[in-house]
């Protein structure tokens, strides 16, 4: 007898079907499992007969093969366990064929014939709804992740001995619903209003936030900076359904899920002694990088010239097209990887004020070169943080630098932006390539005459140029205004990131 | 005028020296006086001493090598030569047992001739200057220049490039001399300075256009600007530095070196400290440096013509333009312009592209010429 039964298998951060096949047939009793399987998959056959057995099954001493199609795809994992298994119950006539059609499975199995949870759970809900299957059976503990997807019938099952009378119909397990995600609302214990002093800073965040720039601070350790990239999330507009999803995709996969719809935009702070691989994703076995990890939300990079060269130059092709891109053998792995990257740096190598500073101009160079580089490219703002006074340390916190109410300027600012940038593929200001930001930042020709002006004056680069612009749109976002102003350039141009890359030089 | 009279023996020499370039570095670890020396060789010495058993190759090179074209490139470039053999030459040069077989230079040919006129200052320190530093060379660059004495300098970051804004600032002549050709904006970021020192005064070097600096290069341009300079002016320096070089080819040519005393505590101080200790001229401002020119009294710094510095009209722009010289985060000048942070922000961006500030090396503000 022949039986086909569906799975998916988790590759990189999404699913792709595959189909068991399992053929049981009289001849010499053997188990053999074909089609690209990995070492954990391989296992899976002793896995599978304990499992039949120690649930009461039956399993048959005859002659099996299982083919994991489609063959030339490598199998990864333990989650093909129970289509294995009921796979190898249909075609021994155990359960009925017909109650496989338009269904799909996956879970490891314990030997004890329990259901282990799996990674990418709802990845796999997502594969089964694009290939249009209505009913998908996961491990009870993944039901409420994968029932995150709503056209998909998902139920959840504790172990294998109840498939047999699920799949005969004399068992229906309740539908699993999405767990209910925690309130909605901004992170109470990281309000922006938390920390003292630091307007300048407080001001890039909210323009990063309103236009989806990135950011680099400059300043002295231990004055706050991981603390407020902490809470730029917040200040990002909450995420909206599919937005969640694509967040909680991503976790899933990587095995870092909560099992519940991501409410709060991610926040990842990579120490700097990751590698190249480590932050965009790769490997062997192609998992998901910090850069994809922080998808939709903040990706930090404290301490930017202390990053490997490599490390961050692998960042700047991520950065442009919002995705990463992984050749491995002869497929393509795509990651998306939409994060605001928020850098801080120290101003030298040696970090201490101006006037104590023992750098040599060389120390500077060597130091400010690491910091340059493809990265410095796709940074729009460059702000100061400061040793904050000790005044400001016991000062009342201030209602215009809540969370919630750079929020609510911010959810504004890109409604705008959104209008107006419509069937351009570009979200938000951030987001706009140099042809784009001269199309939809018109200038007049009193603000043409001042930006050339402070062109010529400030030496800008091309970049620089676009850079400048696309702020300023954002600050004319923030304030609510669609005509540009000069003030708008002023503000703009006093973010640029200049010195830097040209003390490096 | 053709600008390229430059003769081809002369021209030879130059285009020798920047095709030997790479091998020098190679040769000369860290920058010392000891470059002089070798460019004072002959151009048979030279190569073997240089290029080794490639001396031939390097030879045959340079006889194939099509002046014609390196001329009219040049001049295409706008880059004048000037050989030894003219009579622009500055004569002060020939004091050098190496002086430079020609001076490539951007900017106008006659102002030449006010080097001749008058002579000049060289003013030189630290790349990381104190405020203090950047204050007196700022200070000094501008009284000699509206004294009407030429100013010299490298155009590197801190003292060098203060000193050229200073002359600018005075209305005088600035002269830079580079490590590179004179079309070769180093470090990057002084694009602009460079610009203006060449609208309003020289940049010059012995390295023929396109050419990139070498570690050898800067003391050896330290030569050319030693040499120029009836005076040579210390700012800040450590010990060894750039700067100590610059003086000591001063002294080896038998010119006036002068320092400003700093801070004994002071690391870039004690380069500066050491010299007065030995002899040199103590300056405290452009009058001390006048008085050892032309004799005590003689000339005197003119009233500033241009003091004060011009000022934006709007209020908010002047308090933020007056905080920015104090402060250097952007929270102080808000706080003490009394006006927001993004005010502030505008405000600051507003006087850098009218040119009322410049940014500092290491952050901060400094006043700047004002729109022209």
């Amino acid at each position: 007898m022949l039986a086909c039964v569906t799975t998916f298998a988790l590759e990189g951060v999404s699913s792709h079907e595959v189909t068991v096949e399992v053929d049981v047939r009289r001849g010499l009793s053997a188990f053999t499992l074909v089609g690209l399987p990995d070492r954990a998959v391989r296992e899976s056959r002793e896995r599978v007969r304990a499992a039949l057995l120690n649930s009461g099954l039956d399993f048959p001493q005859k002659r099996i093969t299982v083919n994991l199609a489609p063959a030339h795809v490598r199998k990864e994992g333990p989650s093909f366990d129970l289509a294995i298994a009921v796979g190898v119950l249909a075609a021994s006539e155990q359960v009925p064929q017909e109650a496989l059609a338009g269904r799909a499975l996956c879970g490891e199995l314990s030997l004890t014939g329990e259901l282990r949870p799996v990674r990418g759970a709802l990845a796999t809900a997502l594969g089964a709804r694009r290939c249009g299957y209505a009913s998908l059976l996961v491990p009870e503990d993944n039901a409420p992740e994968a029932a995150l997807v709503e056209d998909v019938d998902v139920r959840g099952i504790a172990s294998l001995a109840r498939i047999g009378d699920l799949l005969h119909g004399r068992w229906r397990p309740e539908r699993a619903r999405a767990s209910e995600p925690p309130a909605e609302g901004v992170d109470e214990r990281a309000d922006l209003a938390d920390v003292r002093g630091q307007e300048d800073a407080k001001r890039a965040l909210e323009i990063a936030a309103a236009g989806g720039h990135n950011v680099l601070m400059i300043g002295p350790p231990g004055v706050g900076k991981t603390m407020l990239a902490r809470r730029l999330p917040g200040l990002l507009p909450p995420p909206g359904f599919e937005e969640a999803l694509e967040i909680t995709q991503m976790h899933s996969a990587a095995g870092i899920g909560s099992g519940r719809l991501a409410t709060e935009r991610p926040f990842r702070a990579p120490h700097h002694t990751i590698s190249a691989q480590g932050l965009v994703g790769g490997g062997n076995r192609p998992t998901p990088g910090e850069i994809t990890l922080a998808h939709r939300g903040v990706l930090f990079l404290d301490e930017l010239p202390e990053f490997g060269r490599a490390a961050v130059d692998a960042l700047r092709q991520p950065l442009e097209d919002g995705r990463v891109t992984i050749m491995r053998g002869q497929r393509t792995l795509d990651f998306p990887a939409n994060a605001t990257v928020v850098a801080a740096s120290n101003r030298c190598p040696c970090a201490r004020p101006p006037d104590r500073c023992t750098c040599t101009a060389g120390e500077l160079a060597r130091y400010l070169r690491r910091l340059s580089g493809p990265l410095l490219d796709r940074i729009d703002l460059v702000c100061q943080v400061e040793q904050a006074a000790p005044l400001e340390l016991v000062g009342a916190s201030d209602g215009r630098h809540r969370s919630e109410a750079v929020r609510k300027r911010v959810v504004a600012a890109r409604r705008r932006q959104q209008r107006r940038l419509a069937g351009t593929g570009a979200l938000c200001n951030g987001d706009m390539d140099g042809r784009l930001t001269r199309r939809e930042v018109p200038l007049d020709a009193a603000l043409t005459a001042r930006m050339l002006q402070a062109r010529h004056r400030l030496s800008l680069s091309g970049r620089g140029y676009d850079r400048v612009l696309r702020v300023a749109r954002t600050i004319a976002d923030l304030d609510g205004r669609e005509a540009l102003e000069e003030g708008d350039l002023d503000e703009a141009l006093s973010y640029r990131l200049d010195g830097l890359d040209l003390l490096a030089a | 005028m053709n600008g390229w009279d430059a003769c081809d023996a002369c021209l030879r020499r130059a285009f020798l020296v920047a095709m030997l370039a790479g091998r020098i570095a190679g040769l000369l670890g860290r920058p010392t006086t000891r470059v002089a020396g070798l460019l004072a060789l002959t151009e048979r010495d030279l190569v073997a001493a240089v290029a080794g058993p490639r001396a031939d190759a390097v030879l045959e090179a340079l006889d194939a090598r099509d002046l014609e074209r390196d001329r009219r490139a040049a001049r295409e470039g706008g880059v004048l030569a000037i050989c030894r053999h003219s009579s622009d030459y500055p004569p002060l040069l020939e004091d050098l047992a190496d002086a430079p077989a020609v001076l490539f230079m951007a900017g106008e040919r006659s102002t030449l001739a006010r080097l001749h006129e008058e002579p000049a200052v060289a003013i030189v320190g630290t790349r990381a200057p104190s405020p203090y530093g950047r204050e007196v060379a700022y200070s000094l660059g501008r009284g000699l220049a509206a004294a009407g004495v030429p100013v010299v300098s490298g155009l590197a970051l801190g003292i060098d490039a203060t000193a050229h804004r200073g002359c600018l600032a005075g209305g005088g002549l600035p002269v830079a001399v580079l490590a590179c050709g004179p079309d070769v904006v180093y470090p990057r970021r002084h694009r602009g300075l460079h610009r203006e020192v060449r609208e309003r005064g020289l940049v010059l070097s012995e390295l023929p256009p396109g050419t990139h600096p070498f570690r050898w290069s800067f003391p050896a341009r330290n030569r050319i600007m030693a040499g120029l300079a009836r005076l040579t002016v210390v700012v800040e320096a450590a010990d060894p530095s750039g700067s100590l070089i610059t003086s000591d080819f001063a002294r080896d040519l038998g010119r006036s070196v002068a320092a400003v005393p700093g801070h004994v505590t002071s690391r870039i101080a004690r380069g500066t400290n050491g010299l007065l200790r030995d002899g040199a001229i103590p300056v405290t401002g452009p009058a001390d440096v006048l008085d050892e020119l032309f004799g005590a009294g003689a000339r005197a710094v003119p009233p500033t013509p241009q003091s004060p510095p011009p000022e934006p009209d709007d209020p908010l722009l002047r308090r933020v333009l007056y905080a920015a010289e104090r402060h250097e985060l952007v929270a102080a000048v808000a706080a003490d312009a009394r006006t927001s942070v993004a005010a502030a922000r505008a405000a600051l961006g507003r006087l850098e592209s009218d040119g009322y500030l410049v940014r500092r090396d290491l952050g901060g503000w400094e006043r700047a010429l004002g729109p022209p």
